[in-house]
């Protein structure tokens, strides 16, 4: 990737943005009077703030880059994340989870398990969502400083106490040190306030970009039109192998491909394995449990406020496809036009790697094709595309070309496309010095406050989950207040920590993130059976959680992707699953991910409800009263005018997102 | 929290607003922005956002907000 040249203005945003985050901690550091405040942010925020926080926790940057990553490579059912991953969950969490959540007093997530089971499932889910927060943000921030190093032209080497240190180090540590500066001083509440203030950054730092994309390819229909295009020869712009086609419509339709089957859609998933993988067990778990997200409600001012959060969050959440879906639709509209000269960026390829190619390519022989193919493409490191390296042969032997034109006919027959650099390939194209600055910003913010929210996550964990439930119970709240500022410094230096740890071990990093994977697939299952009936036992929600666990990875050893088992049937990348034994080989690793979560759930749904009808309860209807749905006196808001009535509202929600799924179908 | 979000967001988005619309007015139309002032236009549009923001913030802090 090439640096790209900032003005004083772009600067000028950046720093202001980052004058203000502090200043926001500075100015709240004076309402932080005990632990409950600085970690849950005494339970006084409106709830548009708490709202939109909510959506913002969710939207961070590795979200932005990987939606349009997917707009990119399958198109409108991108939005299938969205409109059925995502809001029918919202509306559910807001009308009848968040009531036990808020009613109980739970400070997390966590630890309404425990009143609702007892310790040992506490304690499985505290660590494991412990341990994954940190990661969390230790992807966001490694991402974060390889972004940085890659785009900004300062060379920042340097030698501190006979350490060397790069760009790389000193964009990780300035990040990370002002997130800490803002968490630090006003805990929760400024991670918080931030995230209302990325949210707004994102919105309108990337819209312009959208507007001026959408432009340039001529409109919706203009766009739709050269995707229709697209699809029937999808390996003309590498995004499938040669031969590979689609029926028209499968960049274009929402469902239409995905009903047709697996074989006839880019994201080779079943319409089963969307509506009940994705939109109930992924979409259900990951809303409904995540403490990331959940604590933004649960910091909302009274009941009310809280299960009306996630329904404030519902509505950007299902307009948010214009703004990061469609970005990665128009990059590919806008590759298939060969007047507009851009194609999606290829792999990072080195200097030294193109001025070998360059060499190379002058000194091949026209008449021997297959030979200079083979030889540029082993210069450069990646596939190239045959056709076009034949045809610049041939076109330098014809009349020479310069270094520069033969160095872009080579960045253009790189066989590769490099999705994650989408959105920053479109921000390069169409924005002019200060409103780079913006978007480049709204980015930059969106990264930070992964981290921020991942580490007031984390720290209310380890305070009240895990310092206060095992090391240190019976302490004053001046206590625990200090241990909370404390492991929020532990928790950033840890991230760091991780961050190194992804930039040097990218394949340990891919396994650790699949063991989360198995590890939160089954969880809905046990707050479903948990929350709605009464007769589930601690010892039934345990071992389910546990059986569900093993089962994810246990599907994971036993299916594969088709295109991971070789000619002779022998697995390519364990990692990609089927190392003990194929059973099952799914078409894309999307739907492998999906069936597992299904499979895990069904266990985990299946065992807890078995053990917990084998076991004796422990707690008596008194004890589980305000935490079973059957024993919680229902709330009562007829008073309440209509858009307050979280049922009302989330059923208009519900409506307007069937109308979005048909309108493109 | 004592803090009303809405100034720092009205005051920040007022001051990018006005970055933008002076570099707008300096820069003129870009070749990139498809020969659109966007910095002018889009910093226009910041402002506004900022100081209905701002409005907001001191419309509610004269009548505080029941308990």
């Amino acid at each position: 990737m090439q640096p790209i040249h900032l003005a004083w203005v772009d600067y000028a945003i950046l720093i202001a943005y980052v004058a203000f985050v502090v200043g926001i901690g500075w100015a709240l550091a004076r309402y932080m009077k005990s632990s409950s405040d600085f970690l849950t942010s005494g339970r006084s925020i409106p709830t548009w703030v708490t709202g939109l926080a909510f959506i913002s926790a969710n939207l961070g940057a590795l979200e932005l880059v990987g939606m349009a990553a997917s707009g990119a490579k399958y198109g409108i059912a991108t939005c299938h994340f969205y409109w059925v991953g995502a809001i029918p969950a919202m509306v559910f969490l807001g009308i009848f989870m968040m009531p036990f959540y808020y009613g109980s007093q739970a400070r997390s997530v966590p630890e309404y398990l425990k009143m609702r089971f007892n310790e040992p499932v506490r304690a499985l889910n505290a660590v494991a969502f412990a341990v994954m927060t940190v990661f969390a943000s230790g992807i966001s921030m490694d991402a974060l400083a390889r972004l940085l190093t890659n785009l900004l032209p300062w060379k920042l080497d340097t030698n501190i106490l006979g350490m060397d240190f790069g760009s790389y180090d000193i964009y990780l540590w300035i990040c990370s040190g002002v997130v800490l500066l803002y968490v630090l001083k006003g805990g929760l509440t400024s991670a918080i306030y931030t995230e209302v203030l990325q949210f707004f950054m994102i919105v309108l730092g990337f819209a312009p970009v959208v507007y001026l994309g959408l432009k340039d390819v001529g409109g919706w229909h203009t766009m739709n039109h050269s995707l229709q295009g697209v699809a029937t020869n999808p390996a003309a712009l590498y995004l499938k192998d040669a031969g590979t086609t689609y029926a028209a419509d499968a960049w274009t339709s929402a469902w239409k491909p995905v009903l047709a089957g697996s074989a006839n859609n880019p994201m080779g998933v079943d319409w089963f394995a969307i509506v009940f993988g994705l939109g109930f067990v992924l979409s259900f778990g990951y809303w409904c449990t995540n403490f990331l997200v959940v604590q933004r409600a649960m910091a909302a001012r009274n009941m009310t406020a809280a299960r009306n959060t996630p329904l404030v969050a519902a509505v950007p959440k299902m307009l948010f496809p214009v703004l990061v879906i469609l970005p990665g639709m128009i990059a590919i509209a806008l590759s298939s036009m060969p007047n507009k000269d851009y194609r999606i960026p290829p792999p990072i390829v080195s200097q030294e790697n193109y001025v070998q190619a360059v060499e190379v390519l002058k000194n091949a022989n026209p008449a021997d094709s297959p030979a200079a193919v083979k030889a540029v493409g082993d210069a450069l490191g990646k596939k190239v595309a045959a056709d076009k390296i034949a045809s610049l042969v041939a076109a330098n032997a014809a009349s020479k070309l310069s270094d520069d034109q033969i160095k872009r006919g080579l960045y253009n027959s790189i066989a590769e496309n490099d999705y994650n650099s989408v959105i920053l390939s479109l921000l390069k194209k169409y924005c002019p010095p200060g409103l780079l600055g913006l978007a480049l910003t709204a980015l930059l913010a969106s990264f930070m406050s992964g981290m921020a929210g991942n580490v007031t996550a984390f720290n209310t964990i380890w305070t009240y989950d895990l310092y206060q439930a095992y090391f240190m119970p019976n302490k004053s709240d001046a206590h625990y207040f200090w241990m909370g500022k404390f492991i929020t410094v532990v928790g950033i230096v840890l991230s760091i920590f991780c961050a190194y740890f992804a930039k040097q071990y990218n394949n340990a990093m891919d396994i650790i993130q699949l063991v989360f994977g198995f590890v939160n697939a089954p969880l809905f299952g046990t707050f479903l059976l948990g929350m709605f009936w009464k007769r589930t036992t601690g010892i039934g929600a345990f071992l389910g959680l546990f059986g569900g666990i093993a089962s994810s990875a246990g599907f994971h050893a036993l299916t594969t992707t088709t295109s991971n088992v070789d000619a002779a049937g022998h697995v390519i990348k364990g990692m990609k699953g089927g190392y003990l034994h194929v059973v099952q080989a799914f078409p894309s690793e999307m739907a492998q991910n999906f069936w597992l979560a299904a499979f895990a759930f069904t266990v985990c749904f299946v065992l807890t409800l078995v053990i917990s009808l084998a076991t004796r309860r422990t707690k008596t209807d008194e004890e589980l009263k305000g935490l079973v749905y059957s024993l919680t006196p229902k709330i009562k808001d007829e008073n309440q005018a209509w858009y307050l009535r979280p049922a009302v509202v989330g059923t208009v929600l519900l409506i307007g997102c069937v109308i979005l799924n048909f309108i493109f179908w | 929290m004592g803090l009303d979000i809405r100034w720092p967001i009205g005051l920040m988005f007022s001051l990018i607003g006005v970055l933008l619309v002076i570099t707008g007015l300096v820069n003129g139309a870009d070749a990139r922005s498809l020969n659109l002032n966007i910095n002018l236009w889009w910093g226009m549009i910041l402002l506004v956002f900022g100081v209905l923001m701002l409005l907001g913030a001191t419309r509610s802090r004269k009548t505080p907000p029941p308990a």
